[in-house]
């Protein structure tokens, strides 16, 4: 494997071949974990660490697996690994676990991880394997933490704690007290999941006008 | 009486799985090109939900609880296998999927032969997990959860068709070309989702 193709493998899935906005998988987490950017962030991590080692284990496995019960092994293997991140986010991060509720357990559906085990773990060497999930999951983590960027800015008028704009600014950080920033309102939509599908559908339109091969024929 | 209709109502209407919690939008995306592969996909999963939450709700009641496996011995009174929860429901429901497939292809090949590779697919639908999920997380009883099962995948069904049916009649329609397909699909979504949004709070 020369170095081209191994850097390929890590940024490919960054833009052009990005696991939400070009194959459309994993969007059920994306759209509903990216109310603020810390969970975006925490989510993006969980996700990154299940794929790269649910992949590196299944190419490990990928010679002694029989092809018709490779579901349930895959499934096992994922299950396994969630349950990991779910305890030990349990242990570590208690409040924040308990906001994430039920989507750290559905990471085991997040069709990426199928999905990128189907498509190149079980027929690929395990350090690709490995590097094909990290990829995948920084492309799922980028889109999730743009999203969450977005919607906590917009949303609430902060990030991860620091206020920038409305009402509360003023009392804040020096610069911004006298700004027009003061006179933003707040825009509620962007509290709710349904904005995330809004700030997607947008996102998938900037990047198909940058790049034309993307575009949908059909 | 009412108050499983009111779940039902709610499940399907009001909290609705796919344009509320936005779970199972991976097949709901990918599937609701035409209205007939649709309803095909939405009639396996109000199949496929309606068997795994009860199913679900009873090993989890009889086996995974604190305290369930007392009978065993007194030692375990106070052991909860919760932690394994996720690997057995993952595991309930794709040998409920596997069995459903093997089920309509015996009685119905016609019907069989439409899905086609939907069925498979449904394993990995996170609305399944998560009508599961939910379930547990909002104490349901068996009969609640069965029909909360019943009400969420009829909730999808309509969500699905309503899409594609959508979906049908914009391909007239003068999109601007690197929005059409996936992207409109997303904004319509949205857009149906502030529709259901509406029917907040609504009790019957």
């Amino acid at each position: 494997m020369s170095e081209v193709n191994t850097k390929k493998l890590l940024t490919d899935p960054l833009d052009d071949n990005n696991p939400i906005t070009v194959q459309v998988l994993g969007v059920c987490s994306a759209l509903a974990v990216s109310g603020s950017l810390k969970n975006a962030l925490v989510m993006a991590v969980a996700v990154t660490f299940v794929t790269a080692f649910s992949n590196l284990t299944i190419s490990l496995l990928r010679n002694y697996i029989p092809s018709r019960i490779r579901m349930i092994v895959q499934l096992v293997v994922i299950a396994f690994l969630v349950t990991l991140v779910s305890i030990s986010l349990k242990a570590f991060l208690f409040d924040l676990s308990k906001e994430l509720s039920v989507y750290v357990g559905l990471i085991i559906t997040n069709c990426i991880i199928m999905g990128r085990l189907e498509a190149f773990a079980i027929g690929n060497k395990p350090v690709d394997s490995f590097l094909d999930g990290v990829g995948n999951g920084i492309g799922y983590g980028l889109i999730l933490v743009i999203v969450g960027f977005i919607r906590e800015l917009f949303g609430t008028g902060a990030l991860l704690g620091f206020t920038f704009f409305g009402e509360e600014a003023r009392h804040g950080i020096d610069f911004l007290k006298h700004g027009f920033f003061n006179d933003f309102f707040h825009n509620g939509l962007m509290v709710l999941p349904i904005s995330s599908i809004f700030i997607l559908g947008i996102l998938i339109w900037i990047q198909r006008s940058r790049n034309a091969e993307l575009i949908d024929i059909s | 009486m009412s108050d499983l209709i009111n779940i039902f109502v709610k499940a399907a209407f009001v909290e609705n799985m796919v344009l509320i919690y936005f779970l199972g939008m991976c097949s709901y995306l990918a599937v609701s090109k035409t209205i007939k592969t649709a309803v095909g996909l939405g009639a396996a999963v109000i199949f496929v939900l309606a068997i795994t939450a009860p199913v679900n709700w009873i090993i989890r009641e009889t086996l995974l609880v604190e305290g369930a496996l007392s009978w065993i011995s007194p030692a375990l009174a106070d052991q909860s296998f919760e932690f394994l929860g996720l690997i057995i429901y993952i595991g309930v429901i794709a040998a409920m999927v596997q069995l459903v497939e093997m089920v309509i292809e015996k009685f119905s090949p016609a019907l069989y032969m439409s899905l086609g590779i939907f069925l498979p697919l449904i394993t990995v639908n996170c609305a399944i997990l998560g009508g599961t999920l939910f379930m547990i997380a909002k104490e349901y009883s068996l009969a609640e959860s069965t029909v909360f099962g019943i009400g969420s995948g009829f909730g999808f069904f309509l969500a699905i068709v309503a899409l594609a049916a959508i979906r049908e009649k914009i391909k007239y329609s003068a999109v601007p070309a690197p929005l059409r397909g996936l992207g409109m699909a997303f904004i319509i979504t949205g857009l149906m989702g502030l529709a259901f949004m509406g029917l907040m709070g609504i009790k019957l």
